[in-house]
C-alpha cells in the first residue's frame, strides 16, 4: 500500500470537515465536523506511525480520541448551556462577543 | 566531627576537587520533609490540638533549624578539610520517573548556598512562627494561618535544595501558591483577595520566562535537567553563547517577577495586604530571594551568557541597579510603614540582584544574609508597632511610640542602621561587597572585580544615600515626635519582643561573618569566613565559573559611610526641623509651609536639604516629564479622549515634591506605558472591530484560510 | 494467498472504504436530517477503525470503535435529543452562503493534497505493518507516561467542566 493513499483520504476528509465547520448552522453538526477534522488528523498519525515503523503514531492517536472524547463532552455542555439559555443551538445567532 | 569518605580526587585539570560524604549532608532532603509533614499534620489536626497546631510547626521548624545548623557544621568542617581546594557539592539523587529515556531524578544538592539558604530560612521562619503565635492570636483561620506557614517554609527549602531545574520549577512554583493563600489570608476584604491575586499573577508571568529558559537549557545541555551539569556545561563552553544569552533573558523574567525587579515589582507593597509574619517570611527568607537564588544556583549560565567578566553594563547588572534607585526612591513617599518597607526590600533586592550581575557573587549573597535578619527585625518590629496603634499608617496613627514601645524601638532603630548601612552594623558590611565588587571604583584607587561597572557602582552609592534618608523619615514619624494615635500603646509581649531582640543581634553581627579582606583591626583568619565556605573554589570542569574577586578600598567604605551619613543627616535635619515646628504647634509629620514652598525652607539655612530635594525635582523633571511627554503625544496620535485623560493628570503634578516621585514613575510612567498601549489597541480596535462579527464560523474561517496560506508559504518556499 | 495477492486484497479493501467514507462524509455535512448526519458519522468512523486494522494498529482501531461509535456517538444523538433539534429534514442546518466555506476547504485540500503528493511521491508503507497491543501499552506506561498522565487529569478536568457547565445553577 502506498503512503499516500491514506494522506489523501485523510486530506479529503479532513477538507470536508472544515466545510462542515463552516458551512453549518446547527451548532451539534458544527461539532460532528470537527470530529470528522480529528478522525483525519488520526489517519495521518497512524500512517505515519507505520511508515517509520513506530510505535508513537499509534499512541499519539490514542491521545487524540481521549482529547475529542473531552472535546465533544464539553461542547455539547456548552450546547446545552446555550440551548437552555437562547432556545436553539445556532450559532449564527450566537453573536454576543461582537465587537 | 568525622569526615566519612573524605578523599582527594585528582581531576583532569590542574585544580583538585574534593569529594566528601556525611550523614547530615547526604540526608539533607530530611530539613524539608520535616515541615511538609507538620503542614500535613496541622491540616489535619491542627484544631484538636490545645494550641490550634502552632505547636507542631514552631517544633517542625526548629527540627529543621537544628538539622540545618548541624549540615552547616559538616560543611564547615569538610570546607576547612579541604585546605583551599574545591569542594565537590554533596549530590544525592533518586529517578522520580523516566519518560522518553529522559530521567527525570529528585534529590538534594548542597554546598556552601545552599547550606547558608537552610540557615536563613529555617531561622527566620522559626522567629516568625513564635512571633505570629502573638500575632495572629484569635484569629478565625489560625490553624490554617500555621499549616501554610509550614509549607511555605518546606517549599522554600525544597526549593533550596533543589538538585535539578525541575525540581526548582516546582519549589518556585509551591512558594508562589503559598505566598498567594499567605498574602489573601484575609480574604474577606477585597483589597487583600486582590493583592493575593496580583502577586501571583504577577509571578506567572515570569513563571512562564523560567519554564521557557529551563526548558531551552534542557536541550542546550544535550538533555539534562542537573544543576552542576548544566552550569558545568555552560562554562566549558559547550553551550552556544546565543542559547545561553536566550536562557538567562528567560530566567530574568522569572527574577523580575519573583524578586521584585523594576517593571514587575509592584506586587510586592501590595503584598503588605497579608498579615504582617507573612510580610517577614516573604521579604526576608522566602519568596522573593528565591529569584536571587535561582541566578546563584544557575549562576554559570548567566556568568556566560550575560558575558559579565570583562563588561561595563549587562541586564542584570542594568535592572538590578535600576531597581536599587527606584525600590529607594519610592519608598520615600510612603506612609503605610510596611509600604516603606516594601519598597526597601525592593531596592535591596535590587542591590542583591546587581551584585549578580555585576559578578560580585559572594557579596551577593552575603548581602542576602545580612539583609534577611535586619528586614526580617524591621517587619515584625513595624508588626509589633501596629499591634499597639491598630493600623499602619505613620502620619496619623504613630508618633512618639519610643517611649511607649521601648524594645520595638531599640530593635528597629537598630535594624534600621543596619540597613542604612552604618559600620559595624551588619548591612554596612554586605552593602560595601557590593559596591566594591561593581569595580567601577577606578578614582578611588581599587583594583580588582570583573569588569568596570562604574554606572552601577554610581547607583548603589545613590541608593545607599536614599536608605539612610528614608529610614530616618521612616524611625522619626513612627518613635519620635508627638503620638498622633488613639487610645494608649503599649509594648507588645514577649513573643514579640524576644524574637525582634534575636533579630536585632543578628542585625548587628551578621556583618562580622565577612569582615573584607585587609581590615587590620581583626587577625586574619576571622576575614572573609562567609565567602570562604559559601563561594565554591572554581576548578576545571566545575560549576562554578571563575570569578576575579575585588580588593576591598578603604576609601570607597569611607565614602560610603560619608555618603549614608550626608544622606540620613539630611533626613535627620529636616525632621529636627519638624519637631520644632511641632513643639510651636506645627504639623508634626512635615513642614507647615508645603512642597511649593520648599525654597523657602531652603533660606532658612537647609541649604543641603534642599538640595535633596532638587535631586528629586530633576528626578521628576526630567525623567518623569520626559517620558510622560512622549507617552502623552504618542496617545493623541491614537485617540483625542487618551490624551485628555493623561494631560489632565500630567496636570496635577503640582503636589508635593515627594509624592511626585511616587505619582509619576510608579503610577504615571508605568501605568501611562500601560494606559498608552490600551489607547493605542483601542484605536486600532476600533478600525478593526467591524472584522469582528461575533460569529465563531467566521473566525474558524479566517483561521483556516490564514494557517493553510502559511503552509502554502512554508511549502513553496522550504 | 500469495504476497501480491495480499497487496491487491489490502488494496481493494482500501478502495472500498474510502469510497464509503468520502460518500458518507459528504453526506455528513450536507444532509439536513441531524439524526442522518449522526448515522452517517458513524459510518465515516467505521471507515476510520477499518483503516487502522488496515495498517495494522488493531488497538487503536478497537479503541476507535469502543470510544467514538460506542460513546461520542450516543453523545451526539443525546445532544440532539435535549437540544430538541427537529427530528427528520429542517430549514436553517446550513448557511445560506456557502460559497466561502466551499473555497476554504478546496483551498485546505488543494494545499494539503499538493503538499503529501510532492513530499511522499510513490513512498510505500512497509509490507506488516502490524503493531501489537503489548507494545502500545509497553510505550505508553514507559516513553509516554507523562502525556498519558496529563490526559487523564484532561479527561477529568473536562468531566468536572461538563457537568459545572451543564447543570442546572
Amino acid at each position: 500500500m502506498l503512503l499516500n493513499q491514506f494522506l489523501i483520504l485523510s486530506a479529503v476528509l479532513f477538507a470536508i470537515g472544515v466545510y462542515g465547520v463552516l458551512a453549518r448552522r446547527n451548532g451539534v453538526l458544527v461539532l460532528m465536523s470537527i470530529e470528522l477534522i480529528l478522525n483525519a488528523v488520526n489517519i495521518n498519525l497512524v500512517a505515519f506511525g507505520s511508515y517509520v515503523s513506530s510505535i508513537s503514531g499509534e499512541v499519539f492517536a490514542l491521545f487524540i480520541i481521549t482529547v475529542a472524547a473531552a472535546e465533544v463532552g464539553v461542547g455539547l455542555a456548552i450546547l446545552l448551556l446555550l440551548y437552555r439559555n437562547r432556545q436553539s443551538v445556532d450559532l449564527s445567532e450566537a453573536d454576543l462577543m461582537k465587537g | 566531627m568525622s569526615l566519612q569518605g573524605v578523599g582527594v580526587l585528582a581531576a583532569e585539570g590542574a585544580a583538585e576537587i574534593v569529594q566528601v560524604g556525611g550523614w547530615f549532608l547526604s540526608n539533607a532532603w530530611i530539613i524539608p520533609a520535616i515541615p511538609a509533614a507538620s503542614f500535613f499534620a496541622i491540616l489535619f489536626f491542627g484544631k484538636r490540638l490545645p494550641r490550634g497546631g502552632s505547636e507542631l510547626g514552631i517544633i517542625a521548624v526548629g527540627a529543621s533549624l537544628v538539622l540545618a545548623l548541624c549540615t552547616a557544621g559538616q560543611w564547615i568542617s569538610t570546607v576547612n578539610g579541604a585546605h583551599g581546594a574545591a569542594v565537590e557539592p554533596v549530590v544525592n539523587r533518586w529517578t522520580w520517573w523516566v519518560a522518553g529515556g529522559v530521567d527525570f531524578t529528585i534529590g538534594t544538592l548542597v554546598d556552601g548556598l545552599a547550606v547558608a539558604l537552610l540557615f536563613v530560612v529555617t531561622a527566620i521562619s522559626l522567629l516568625v512562627h513564635v512571633y505570629s503565635t502573638d500575632y495572629v492570636a484569635g484569629d478565625v483561620r489560625y490553624t490554617h494561618f500555621f499549616a501554610f506557614l509550614s509549607l511555605f517554609t518546606a517549599s522554600m527549602l525544597f526549593f533550596v535544595l533543589a538538585e535539578n531545574t525541575i525540581q526548582m520549577i516546582v519549589g518556585w512554583e509551591l512558594v508562589g501558591v503559598c505566598s498567594f493563600v499567605l498574602i489573601g489570608h484575609w480574604w474577606e476584604e477585597k483589597p487583600n483577595s486582590d493583592a493575593a491575586l496580583k502577586a501571583f499573577l504577577t509571578n506567572r508571568v515570569g513563571d512562564i520566562g523560567l519554564l521557557v529558559g529551563v526548558s531551552v537549557l534542557f536541550f542546550a545541555a544535550g538533555g539534562t535537567f542537573s544543576i552542576l551539569e548544566i552550569n558545568t556545561r555552560a562554562l566549558d563552553g559547550e553551550i552556544g553563547h546565543t542559547l545561553l544569552l536566550i536562557s538567562a533573558l528567560c530566567l530574568l523574567a522569572a527574577v523580575i517577577s519573583k524578586s521584585g525587579q523594576f517593571f514587575l515589582h509592584t506586587w510586592l507593597p501590595d503584598a503588605m495586604a497579608g498579615p504582617t509574619p507573612v510580610s517577614a517570611l516573604i521579604h526576608a527568607a522566602t519568596m522573593v530571594v528565591a529569584g536571587v537564588y535561582l541566578v546563584a544556583r544557575l549562576y554559570g549560565v548567566f556568568f556566560e551568557g550575560m558575558v559579565i567578566a570583562g563588561s561595563s553594563i549587562n541586564a542584570l547588572a542594568l535592572i538590578g541597579g535600576l531597581t536599587t534607585l527606584v525600590g529607594a526612591s519610592l519608598a520615600f513617599v510612603q506612609n503605610d510603614i510596611k509600604r516603606v518597607l516594601a519598597y526597601s526590600t525592593i531596592s535591596q533586592l535590587g542591590y542583591m540582584v546587581m551584585a549578580l550581575g555585576v559578578g560580585a557573587w559572594t557579596a551577593a549573597i552575603f548581602h542576602l544574609f545580612t539583609h534577611a535578619f535586619f528586614k526580617a527585625c524591621l517587619f515584625l518590629g513595624s508588626g509589633s508597632v501596629s499591634h499597639a496603634v491598630h493600623s499602619f499608617d505613620m502620619k496619623k496613627d504613630m508618633g512618639g511610640l519610643r517611649r511607649h514601645m521601648p524594645h520595638t524601638y531599640r530593635t528597629f532603630l537598630i535594624a534600621s542602621l543596619a540597613l542604612a548601612g552604618l559600620p559595624p552594623l551588619a548591612g554596612f558590611w554586605s552593602k560595601d561587597e557590593i559596591l566594591a565588587g561593581t569595580g567601577g571604583w577606578g578614582v578611588f584607587g581599587g583594583t580588582g572585580g570583573n569588569g568596570a561597572y562604574t554606572a552601577m557602582l554610581v547607583m548603589g552609592m545613590l541608593t545607599a544615600a536614599l536608605t539612610a534618608a528614608y529610614m530616618t523619615r521612616c524611625v522619626y514619624l513612627t518613635f519620635f515626635g508627638r503620638y498622633r494615635g488613639h487610645g494608649h500603646p503599649h509594648e507588645s509581649g514577649r513573643r514579640i519582643t524576644v524574637p525582634l531582640w534575636i533579630l536585632a543581634v543578628f542585625a548587628v553581627g551578621a556583618g562580622w561573618t565577612n569582615l573584607p579582606k585587609g581590615f587590620q583591626i581583626v587577625p586574619k583568619s576571622w576575614t572573609e569566613q562567609f565567602g570562604h565556605y559559601v563561594e565554591p573554589v572554581a576548578a576545571e570542569h566545575f560549576y562554578f565559573p571563575v570569578i576575579a574577586h575585588a580588593t576591598p578600598s578603604w576609601t570607597l567604605a569611607i565614602v560610603s559611610i560619608l555618603v549614608v551619613l550626608v544622606g540620613g543627616g539630611l533626613a535627620f535635619a529636616y525632621y529636627a526641623l519638624v519637631d520644632r515646628r511641632a513643639a510651636a504647634g506645627g504639623s508634626a509629620t512635615e513642614l507647615a509651609d508645603g512642597p511649593t514652598s520648599r525654597w523657602g525652607a531652603a533660606r532658612l539655612g537647609h541649604t543641603l536639604l534642599v538640595q535633596k530635594y532638587y535631586l528629586d525635582h530633576l528626578y521628576t523633571g526630567i525623567v518623569a516629564k520626559g517620558t510622560a511627554g512622549p507617552v502623552a503625544r504618542g496617545a493623541y496620535w491614537f485617540n483625542q479622549h487618551g490624551i485628555d485623560e493623561v494631560v489632565n493628570q500630567a496636570g496635577r503634578k503640582a503636589l508635593a515634591a515627594g509624592h511626585v516621585v511616587y505619582d509619576k514613575i510608579d503610577q504615571k510612567v508605568i501605568d501611562g506605558v500601560v494606559n498608552t498601549t490600551g489607547v493605542a489597541s483601542h484605536g486600532a480596535g476600533e478600525e478593526l472591530r467591524r472584522m469582528q462579527t461575533g460569529k465563531v464560523q467566521q473566525y474558524a474561517g479566517v483561521m483556516f484560510v490564514a494557517s493553510v496560506i502559511l503552509a502554502a508559504a512554508l511549502i513553496l518556499v522550504l | 494467498m500469495t504476497v501480491l495477492g495480499v497487496l491487491v486484497a489490502q488494496n481493494i479493501a482500501f478502495g472500498v472504504i474510502a469510497a464509503i467514507m468520502v460518500f458518507a462524509a459528504l453526506r455528513l455535512v450536507t444532509t439536513r436530517n441531524v439524526v442522518h448526519a449522526a448515522l452517517f458519522l458513524v459510518v465515516v468512523l467505521g471507515g476510520v477503525a477499518a483503516l487502522f486494522l488496515l495498517m495494522g494498529a488493531e488497538f487503536v482501531g478497537i479503541t476507535q470503535i469502543l470510544v467514538y461509535i460506542g460513546a461520542v456517538v450516543v453523545l451526539f444523538l443525546f445532544g440532539i435529543m435535549l437540544t430538541r433539534t427537529r427530528i427528520g429534514n429542517e430549514e436553517g442546518t446550513d448557511h445560506p452562503r456557502r460559497l466561502p466555506a466551499v473555497l476554504a476547504a478546496a483551498l485546505v485540500a488543494t494545499i494539503t493534497i499538493y503538499a503529501v503528493v510532492t513530499g511522499f511521491g510513490d513512498a510505500e508503507l512497509p509490507a506488516d505493518t502490524r503493531t501489537t497491543t503489548a507494545e502500545v501499552a509497553d510505550s505508553i506506561f514507559s516513553t509516554y507516561i507523562v502525556p498519558f498522565e496529563a490526559v487523564s487529569v484532561l479527561l477529568l478536568a473536562a468531566l468536572i467542566g461538563a457537568i459545572v457547565i451543564a447543570r442546572r445553577n
